[in-house]
């Protein structure tokens, strides 16, 4: 949970964007993009846990299969350890990918139903070559130890264990290569909630002793909070707001951020904040509005966030924001007009 | 380089191994069932008919010199009798009748599971120019009559089983194609084959490890259907003169026994003989080919309509029994009470 400024950059995003193109209904139709992530640029500093927020749709996962190359960038860079992934030759993209290991939400499909326990964790190992059976053998049992199974699962199957068990089993198969670089994709989200902190502990703990940086992508906001260092808050492909977890937590500025905040239930009835509840769904990311992509179902829209773009601008240090109701407009586009707001300012719609 | 060839050859022992101790399970398995244990059998007695064809046949089936001995009706000495054409001994030539149903339904079964996995797994997880390639080809087989392309091929090229076996794989393959792809687009996109990507992994080592095993089980099912469809497929060309002349195949002894004059004659045991043979080799792989998809997708497994029908027979007896039983219960209850009163 350190913050330490002085640590240098382990993966860094440049304005990346990532479209994926929908066919048209009928042919000659012109083709439409889905915006799944536009202009995003971060940077994720070596040995801290990076929270990814958002709704479900908001491009938190497309992120995530960016960073690891899966998915190709339509736009911008992404930065690991110094190297732009893909510039970089084949056989060096698999060799630094290596570092970079993820770990799936959903422990039922991300383990082969027809493979043993050994052979599920071994398999990295497997691919990357150079080690005798014996070798990997005696690995996979170390790491088994370490996530806390034992010698005796090493040969049965995965639909042996509970949903936790197989987490960590998947847990062990990401970092049987020492990666330095750990993607979380919602690890807890598709388990029983009385084994969410055990698996999340498990996960701090590796953190601690294997040195990794962990990107967690999450919608649940306690995880986030009590984990990372770091966050942004996602919205239809965009960041809304960006910084250290804490500030954020304290002083949410951003309205959506503020309506994920107050729409969880805290325990301490005292410490209630007024909710905010947000009308309707999260829209289409095929032709998203041009302005603020958040303008559809903010309370406080004004008639400018419809066509301006909102900047991330820094309000306080390392804390961003882009909403048009902190910031102000663009010297260009502030006028009384595009300030009139778009609903009542109760703050219902 | 030695070491290396070493481990090489102990991974294809394994590899090895490992098919056949799949295919073992298979059998395990299949014994298991009641339904499976028949076909299993059946299948069983076929393959050793074939195998020993020369030992189990009491006559030569191609000797057609036995001029004193034409149309003879079964007895001991000729089990099903003789033809009436040649005075060929029956049973020996339904004996021999095996060698080529399953020669031709096993070699085009297998073929064909080899062609469509390696096209469908193409198709699926390749995708893009060859997917279309494949997928479209597969289209414009499926609409070609069959039937007529087989008669002007087999005229063209001269008839033989090879050439049957050749046309039957060429068309065969297509259906299982289409399915074999629809399942690999599915696993292809599992979050396991996502992690070996992750780690590194060819397309060589996904393809082998991730999904070929995953598709297998619907290549064993098919090839025990296909070997049935084609087996039937062979007898009706057969039938029809379109196999190998000089072979004895099923299909052609009933052409030979409705051309000979069997029904004329009142000779029924030259017909039903290869009629079963068709029918318990069809029957058999049928079977095997059912029970392993029931063993395979647990949620088609349900009781068959005869089973059904001996199951609720036997409900309503045994109601019938213990409405009974409760009579008697019901008499000694009231006796019992009327010598306590």
């Amino acid at each position: 949970m350190a913050n330490d400024k002085t640590r240098e950059p382990i993966m860094v995003l440049e304005n990346l964007s990532v479209d994926f193109p929908v066919k048209g209904a009928l042919p000659f139709q012109k083709r439409k993009l889905i915006q799944a992530v536009t202009d995003v640029s971060l940077t994720i500093a070596s040995g801290e846990t990076f929270g990814i927020v958002g709704e479900s749709g908001c491009g938190k996962s497309t992120i995530a299969n960016a960073m690891v190359g899966m998915v190709k960038p339509t736009g911008g860079k992404v930065i690991f350890k110094g190297k732009d992934l893909f510039s970089l030759p084949r056989e060096e993209f698999k060799e630094l990918r290596r570092d970079m290991q993820m770990i799936f939400q959903d422990p039922f499909s991300s383990l082969n139903p027809r493979f043993n326990v050994y052979q599920i964790i071994s398999e990295p190992m497997f691919i990357r070559g150079g080690s005798t059976p014996d070798e990997m053998k005696a690995r996979v049992i170390e790491l088994l130890k370490l996530v806390g199974l034992s010698e005796k699962d090493l040969y049965r199957h995965p639909s042996d264990f509970s949903g936790g068990q197989r987490q960590r089993i998947g847990i062990a198969r990401a970092i049987i290569l020492n990666p330095d670089f750990l993607i979380c994709d919602e690890p807890v989200s598709a388990l029983d909630v009385s084994v969410h902190a055990q698996i999340l502990n498990l996960l701090m703990e590796l953190q601690e002793q294997l040195k990794m940086t962990y990107v967690f992508i999450s919608h649940n906001l306690a995880v986030v909070k009590n984990l990372c260092d770091q966050m942004i808050v996602m919205y239809l492909g965009k960041v809304m707001e960006s910084g250290a977890t804490k500030a954020i937590y304290a002083n949410p500025l951003h309205p959506y951020t503020n309506a994920l905040l107050t729409a969880v239930l805290d325990i301490d009835i005292d410490n209630q904040r007024e909710r905010v509840l947000l009308e309707g769904d999260i829209p289409s990311p095929i032709d998203p509005p041009k302005g603020c992509r958040f303008y559809q179902r903010c309370p406080f829209a004004m008639a400018g966030c419809k066509h301006v773009a909102a900047p991330l601008v820094e309000v306080e240090p390392n804390h961003f924001v882009s909403c048009h109701k902190i910031n102000g407009f663009p010297a260009d586009s502030d006028s009384a007009e595009n300030r009139t707001p778009l609903r009542a300012d109760d703050g219902q719609v | 380089m030695k070491a290396k060839a070493m481990r090489f050859l102990k991974l294809l022992g394994n590899r090895l191994l490992g098919i056949l101790r799949a295919i073992a399970g298979f059998i395990m398995k299949l014994w298991r069932h009641p339904k499976g244990r028949v076909g299993l059998i059946v299948v069983t007695l076929l393959v050793v008919c074939a195998i020993f064809a020369p030992l189990i046949a009491p006559y030569d089936p191609y000797d057609v010199t036995q001029r004193a001995a034409k149309g003879l009706s079964p007895s001991w000495s000729h089990l099903l009798g003789t033809t009436i054409t040649t005075g060929q001994d029956i049973f020996s030539m339904l004996i021999y009748g095996t060698r080529v149903s399953l020669i031709v339904g096993l070699v085009t079964g297998i073929s064909i599971a080899f062609l469509g996995a390696i096209m469908g797994v193409i198709a699926g997880y390749v995708g893009g120019a060859a997917d279309t390639a494949i997928m479209r080809t597969v289209d414009v087989m499926l609409v070609i009559p069959t039937l007529p392309l087989t008669i002007v091929l087999t005229n063209l090229f001269g008839k033989s089983y090879l050439m049957i076996i050749f046309i039957f794989v060429l068309f065969g393959w297509t259906g299982l194609a289409r399915v074999i792809r629809s399942l690999v687009l599915v696993l292809k996109n599992a979050n396991y084959v996502r992690a070996a990507e992750l780690a590194g992994a060819s397309r060589g080592h996904i393809m082998f490890r991730h999904i070929l095993p995953g598709v297998s089980h619907l290549l064993i099912m098919n090839t025990a259907l296909t070997c049935a469809g084609v087996m039937i497929a062979e007898a009706g060309l057969s039938f029809l003169g379109l196999g190998d002349p000089t072979a004895i195949s099923w299909g052609k002894m009933l052409a030979e026994a409705q051309g000979g004059g069997a029904l004329l004659f009142g000779h029924w045991w030259w017909i039903i003989a290869p009629g079963i043979g068709i029918f318990l080799a069809v029957f058999s792989f049928m079977r095997i080919g059912l029970v392993m998809e029931e063993i395979l997708n647990p949620r088609m497994k349900q009781s068959s309509s005869i089973y059904k029908i001996f199951k609720n027979l036997n409900n309503t007896y045994m109601e019938e029994v213990f409405a009974s039983m409760d009579e008697n219960a019901k008499l000694g209850l009231t006796l019992k009470a009327g010598e306590e009163s």
